[in-house]
């Protein structure tokens, strides 16, 4: 089940996503966006929706379903 | 939980650095906006500043001001659109340095606007220079063996400053760390509240990472921020607080 989306096109690598998730769900991935950042990927069976993620990314990446 | 964007920010992607505050209080200032009703009301201002990029991210109408200057425009677009909201947008250098006129007259006069002061301890745009609120010992491109507060000053501070003048609301929160970000929207929905009620200046200043000009990574920053800068600048409400 998809729970939380994201758009990485505007992901940055900042890291803040990763450091916060209570769960370990978001760790960075291969991929490389337009921009040139290395982004992230959540793994959608180990997020709970807290919502930390959405709330710390100064880049709007996440939306939670 | 759901939770999206206000659709009051764009998807473009932000101009701002990675791991700048900057991007948590434009989506915190437009969270709090949506969920009041206020998005096609609201007129903010913007410095000649990293945070003038808000201009491309929100969706509201936005003047920018010059570089200082921006409370005082916000105070006389209140003047002549009494019924709009009005709220100015500015960095640490706008407000404390070269706008630190602008602050203090604002404040004995208790304008009917809100003021969101974005507070890095240095010039960020124009490539980290030290600023008022510089902390003691911060090596910036200005001050390159760390800040001698002997000769420069202790970091300013706006509560401080602030003390004897009645204002409507006055608080300091953080853009790092769920619980803080949390915080901090609580204290921005707080201003915009007693603005809506013509309290007179709502004032919030937010402590932002930028980790370009600090020379540190964005998780580094995060750390300075919390270890270092929160021992110069207290996080909490000075005025017309009772926020959890
Ligand atoms: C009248 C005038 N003086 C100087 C400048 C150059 N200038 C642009 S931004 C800035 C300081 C920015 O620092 P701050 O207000 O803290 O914003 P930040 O970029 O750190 O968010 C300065 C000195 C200018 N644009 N206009
Ligand atoms: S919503 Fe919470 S659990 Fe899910 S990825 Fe984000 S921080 Fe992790
Ligand atoms: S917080 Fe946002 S920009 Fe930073 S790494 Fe996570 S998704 Fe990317
Ligand atoms: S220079 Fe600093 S304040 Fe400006 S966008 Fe980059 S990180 Fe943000
Ligand atoms: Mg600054």
């Amino acid at each position: 089940m998809e729970k939380n989306r994201t758009d990485v096109t505007r992901c940055k690598g900042c890291g803040y996503c990763v450091a916060e998730c209570p769960k370990q769900a978001i760790s960075f991935g291969e991929h490389m966006n337009a921009k040139g950042y290395l982004t992230i990927v959540v793994d959608q069976e180990k997020c709970i929706q807290c919502g930390s993620c959405y709330r710390v990314c100064p880049d709007n990446v996440f939306e939670i379903l | 939980m759901k939770l999206k964007a206000p659709d009051r920010i764009t998807f473009n992607t932000s101009g701002f650095c990675p791991g700048c505050g900057h991007g948590v209080a434009g989506r915190l200032i437009a969270e709090v906006v949506e969920e009041m009703g206020l998005a096609d009301k609201l007129i903010t201002t913007v410095d000649v500043a990293c945070g003038s990029l808000h201009l491309t991210d929100w969706h509201f109408d936005t003047v920018m001001a010059a570089h200082g200057r921006t409370l005082v425009t916000a105070i006389g677009l209140k003047k002549v659109r009494p019924d709009n909201p009005v709220m100015a947008y500015y960095g640490d250098g706008a407000g404390y340095a070269i706008g630190m006129a602008e602050t203090m007259h604002a404040g004995l006069r208790n304008d009917n606007v809100i003021a969101i002061v974005v507070n890095n301890a240095i010039y960020g745009m124009t490539g980290g220079q030290m600023a008022p609120t510089t902390l003691p010992g911060q090596k910036t491109t200005s001050s390159p063996y760390g800040k001698d507060a002997a000769r420069f000053g202790k970091p300013f501070r706006i509560e401080d400053a602030y003390s004897g003048f009645d204002i409507g609301y006055l608080a300091r929160g953080a853009l790092v760390g769920a619980a803080n970000i949390n915080r901090a929207k609580k204290m921005i929905r707080k201003a915009f509240e007693k603005h809506m009620d013509n309290q007179g200046l709502c004032y919030v200043e937010l402590l932002s990472p930028c980790p370009t000009n600090w020379n540190l990574a964005p998780l580094k920053a995060k750390d300075f921020l919390l270890e270092e800068m929160t021992q110069h600048f207290p996080l909490g409400e000075f005025k017309g607080g009772d926020t959890k």
